[in-house]
């Protein structure tokens, strides 16, 4: 590496490194709805990426109606989409589990199925409703630009913003699960249903606020990644693959599998992709992640459930 | 879709009428000058009447690529209502048969078979990526069909059923390579594209012309995965490499990631020369013009070109279209297809394959499009400018150069 003097170098490993943190809290966030989904109900849920385009939509029609109605209001109005696009995503993912998924439970491939089939249905209709072009918000400019601690150091502030969003919605869901009541009653059911229906849980409630909750956790994501991605009808299917990846590498039913997960994932990719091109970074972390599953099957962290 | 069944309907009628008709014919029952006509017709596999004249429309209006193919499917329809309107092509109306190629290339051929064979249309307007092209392109060739394709794609492909009405690489990189080594004294280049067909030959291309003609340093060259929503180390890979211009061809849903993440790396118009090959005014709809103020695109066409032509299209545009669809690069050429295909019928004097073909190789078919008048060149390709457009806050670019005439040269010497 001639050429460089030894500053410019150290804030090429500083900003490789924001790099690798900011890709960590994106995979993270992505995961984490499907974790509750998947990991606590074993429900495959093909259809979290259209829960995330869900929250990005939010986002965007929310800029438009601060825009034309609430100027004054256009640096704030995004963490009022937020919140907005939580609701929304969660009312959608009642009503789905309500409809759908409740009658799938004993047969996880149809789940797999119908949910894939939802997601078809998902993308026409928002190509219906919003047309088939992409469209984008308008960011508040406290999103935009970079943070510069020094000269020769830029680092995103949308990339800090989705690490504090990733680093709170992680520390909610593990309140949730570990110190609430519903907490409580969501990993009783998982462990026991039969005892946990017998000791005067409605399990049926429990499914859903549980799947309802990690749909709005999918539509916080899609919310926040507008900051940094695109948003149109097929945007939410750009993550769905990563988002598996994680979840099953991290070990199904571990909130801190997740987290080591997606960790390592993006670590890995981000170095690799830095020093080989960007197809063979993702071929070697691919690879790796095979190897690694084949050893453990169940992933990194093993759950600790009795079924 | 009523349209088609209606159709499927009325020519299973026709064929059973036509069986009893032959049968008739034979038993000597009837003979008249009538008949003959209708047999002709059906021999030359084109339907056309006294009246209209049947040509298919083959995008994605589902999937994917409807984000890109949408402007397409708007503005052919928009000139085959306007040649109507003038009284058709031959005395006969246009009228269009809509396939939806759904994003999936085996469907784009199976729609194509369809148009072909059992609509007999004259001609068909249609694909946008290279993969549904090349799909299309046996059945085409098998049934002589007619193809008119908007989009600017890498070249190294001239069949006789086609008309190519965007940019073959060549057109779309030498100049525009030419223009930033000139006027931003550029020296050192950094490629990145997406991960397939389109980027890889053009980059191709660009590297050879940068490294023989130009006598610049390729620095780094770089494919994203389709898709890949992630920039960081790439973008950090460009910050330790320090190019005078960065050459992108990176399409779809990663487009709007790349250059969401640059501005947020503090890489913007202001300091860095950025030239790219995939920003028309449809992405910058999705990426968002303040993510993309300074930064240049090459292209043959821009919606802000101030000329009375482009003014009048842009307005029928927005006035069948709404005030706010965008016109990109692959409209406007989608927009010529209908015209060169009236043309080329015209002076054919007929809606023959082989003989529509013989007047698009005659090399004397112009047309007077929104880009400026264009020449049909006997190599199937459109003799046309290249322009540079600065992007501003607005989604609209400002043409800071425009070229001479180039030629199209799908199959370039020496690369």
């Amino acid at each position: 590496m001639d050429g460089y003097s030894l500053s410019d170098l150290f804030s090429i490993v500083v900003m490789q490194g924001f790099s690798g943190l900011s890709l960590f809290s994106v995979l993270l966030l992505m995961a984490l709805g499907l974790a509750i989904i998947f990991g606590q109900m074993g429900v495959i849920n093909m259809a979290h990426g259209e829960f995330m385009t869900i929250g990005a939509y939010t986002i965007y029609l929310t800029s438009k109606f601060t825009e034309s109605y609430l100027p004054s209001f256009m640096p704030y109005y995004f963490i009022a989409a937020i919140l907005a696009s939580f609701v929304i995503a969660f009312g959608a993912g009642y009503l789905l589990e309500f409809l759908l998924i409740r009658h799938l439970y004993k047969r996880p491939l149809d789940t797999l199925l119908a949910t894939w089939g939802l997601s078809l249905i998902l993308q026409q209709v928002f190509r219906s409703a919003f047309g088939a072009r992409e469209v984008s918000a308008t960011l508040p400019d406290w999103l935009m630009g970079s943070w510069k601690p020094t000269p020769s150091i830029d680092i995103p502030l949308n990339g800090l913003f989705v690490m504090a969003m990733s680093i709170l919605v992680t520390g909610l869901v593990g309140l949730f699960l570990f110190k609430s009541k519903w907490g409580l009653k969501v990993r009783a059911t998982t462990q026991n249903r039969i005892m946990a229906g017998a000791v005067g849980i409605n399990t049926k409630m429990v499914d859903r606020v549980t799947f309802a909750i990690g749909c709005g956790i999918a539509g916080v994501a899609g919310a926040c990644f507008t900051t940094i991605a695109s948003t149109g009808p097929t945007s939410g299917s750009l993550y769905i693959v990563d988002t598996f990846l994680v979840v099953v590498f991290g070990g199904t039913a571990s909130l801190f599998g997740t987290i080591a997960s997606a960790f390592s994932i993006a670590q890995a990719q981000s170095i690799l992709t830095f020093f080989l091109t960007n197809a063979m970074g993702k071929v070697v972390t691919l690879l790796t992640i095979i190897a690694i599953l084949m050893m453990r099957p169940e992933g990194l962290l093993r759950s600790k459930v009795r079924r | 879709m009523s349209l088609n069944s209606s159709r499927h309907g009325s020519s299973a009628g026709a064929r059973k009428l036509k069986q009893l008709l032959v049968k008739s014919v034979l038993a000597g029952v009837v003979a008249n000058g009538l008949f003959a006509v209708t047999s002709s017709q059906a021999a030359s596999h084109i339907a056309v009447t006294d009246k209209e004249v049947v040509v298919g429309q083959l995008h994605s209006s589902t999937g994917t690529m409807a984000i890109s193919e949408t402007g397409a499917i708007e503005a052919e329809q928009l000139a085959i209502s306007q040649i109507n309107a003038m009284g058709g092509v031959l005395g006969r109306k246009i009228r269009v048969i809509q396939e939806d190629g759904a994003s999936d290339w085996p469907t784009f051929a199976e729609k194509a078979k369809k148009l072909l064979e059992s609509d007999h249309v004259a001609a068909i307007f249609g694909c946008w990526t290279s993969a549904s092209r090349k799909a299309v392109l046996p059945v085409l060739e098998r049934d002589n069909g007619l193809l008119y394709y908007p989009t600017f794609y890498e070249g190294l492909e001239q069949s006789k059923n086609v008309v190519y009405t965007g940019q073959e690489a060549t057109q779309q990189v030498f100049a525009g390579l030419d223009w930033v080594a000139k006027t931003k004294n550029a020296k050192t280049f950094y490629l990145i594209g997406s991960d397939y067909i389109w980027p890889r030959t053009t980059m191709k291309l660009a590297r050879k012309y940068i490294e023989t003609v130009l006598h610049g340093k390729i620095v780094g060259e770089e494919y994203a995965a389709l898709g890949s929503t992630e920039f960081g180390s790439t973008i950090n890979k460009i910050r330790l490499k320090k190019p005078d211009v960065i050459y992108a061809a990176v399409v779809g849903g990663s487009n709007v990631s790349w250059f969401k993440q640059l501005k947020a790396a503090g890489i913007n118009g202001k300091n860095q020369t950025l030239l790219t090959l995939s920003v028309t005014e449809d992405e910058a709809k999705g990426i968002g013009g303040e993510n993309l103020v300074g930064f240049y695109s090459a292209m043959k066409y821009f919606e802000s070109l101030n000329t009375p032509e482009n003014k009048k299209f842009v307005s029928q545009f927005h006035a069948k279209w709404g005030a706010n669809a965008p016109i990109g690069d692959v409209t406007q050429a989608a927009y010529e297809g209908p015209w060169l295909w009236k043309k080329a019928v015209e002076m054919a004097g007929s809606f023959d394959t082989d003989k529509v073909v013989k007047a698009e190789e005659s090399g004397t078919i112009t047309f007077q499009a929104p880009e400026g008048l264009i020449y049909l060149e006997p190599n199937h390709h459109l003799k046309t400018k290249l322009r540079i457009g600065e992007w501003e806050a607005n989604g609209q670019a400002k043409i800071v150069y425009t070229s001479d005439y180039i030629m199209p040269n799908p199959y370039p010497k020496g690369y």
